[in-house]
């Protein structure tokens, strides 16, 4: 089970790099798919299958299509220039404090201690379970995004719609 | 052959800090949203795995609610980019001083 876990790690660490580091955002974004698809395999290993399902629904389907729909709209034809040399310096500087927010984390994590687990239900993250706790003690924040996502794509119709009347 | 917490918070904290070199080095403002998404998903994952330690479904609805939120501010940030691109002909974030004076 471990050895799945560092594969699908290595994989969305990867990809995740391939995502910063690739000049084209077409391969950008097929990258940041293949890290989506890590991703919710390691929510499985974690016992989390609904989340698993919803990542690959939500994230790798709907929100990947809107990125390569806007990507393809725009058709950037020109390459961002002078690409290696511009702004060296801030290039240095954000990478080395990301790199010591990884040492930091993984300080702290060797010294924690972590609690006993508990012994696992087998209905744990189920889409049953979910929707019991979705439904009872998340019912207002629940029907809260729904005018969220109502307020999102008026706002969206609202920016992108023709300026011709 | 439980995966040890610690696993899945150095790979959150590494996820995380890989989106956040990609906000700070890159000039397109897309490939700074995708950043933007890929910390999104790290922080889902931080709380996925404290879910499974503490057996509490409490983690996971989180992670519900952070992907409608993404959801929302992907689809309001595109539509600005889009309008952005319209009025400059690009969207390289460095070349956008219109608030600046």
């Amino acid at each position: 089970m471990q050895i799945i876990f560092f594969l699908l790690a290595a994989t969305a660490l990867i990809s995740g790099i391939m995502v910063v580091i690739q000049v084209n955002p077409v391969r950008s974004a097929l990258f940041l798919v293949l890290n989506f698809f890590a991703l919710a395999a390691i929510y499985l290993l974690a016992n989390a299958q609904f989340i698993a399902a919803i990542q690959i629904i939500v994230y790798a389907g709907a929100i990947m299509v809107l990125f390569l729909f806007v990507i393809m709209l725009l058709n950037l034809r020109q390459p961002e220039e002078g690409g290696a040399h511009r702004h060296l310096g801030q290039k240095i500087f954000g990478s080395s404090l990301a790199t010591a927010v990884i040492a930091l984390v993984i300080y702290k994590v060797f010294r924690m201690i972590v609690p006993p687990g508990k012994p696992l239900t087998p209905d744990f993250g189920s889409t049953e379970m979910v929707a019991k706790s979705l439904f009872t003690d998340y019912l207002l924040p629940f029907e809260m995004t729904s005018i969220l996502l109502l307020v999102a794509v008026v706002g969206a119709v609202i920016l992108a719609r023709s300026k011709v009347e | 052959m439980e995966i040890p917490i610690s696993y899945y918070l150095i790979l959150s904290s590494a996820l995380f800090a890989i989106g956040t070199v990609g906000v700070l080095i890159r000039r397109n403002a897309i490939i700074i949203f995708m950043s933007i998404e890929m910390m999104l998903n790290a922080v889902n994952l931080s709380l996925v795995a404290f879910s499974d330690l503490h057996r509490s479904i409490d983690g996971q609805m989180l992670v519900f609610f952070v992907m409608v939120v993404a959801a929302a501010e992907v689809a309001v940030g595109l539509a600005l980019i889009y309008v952005i691109f319209r009025n400059k002909g690009n969207v390289y974030v460095d070349e956008l001083n219109i608030m600046k004076w």
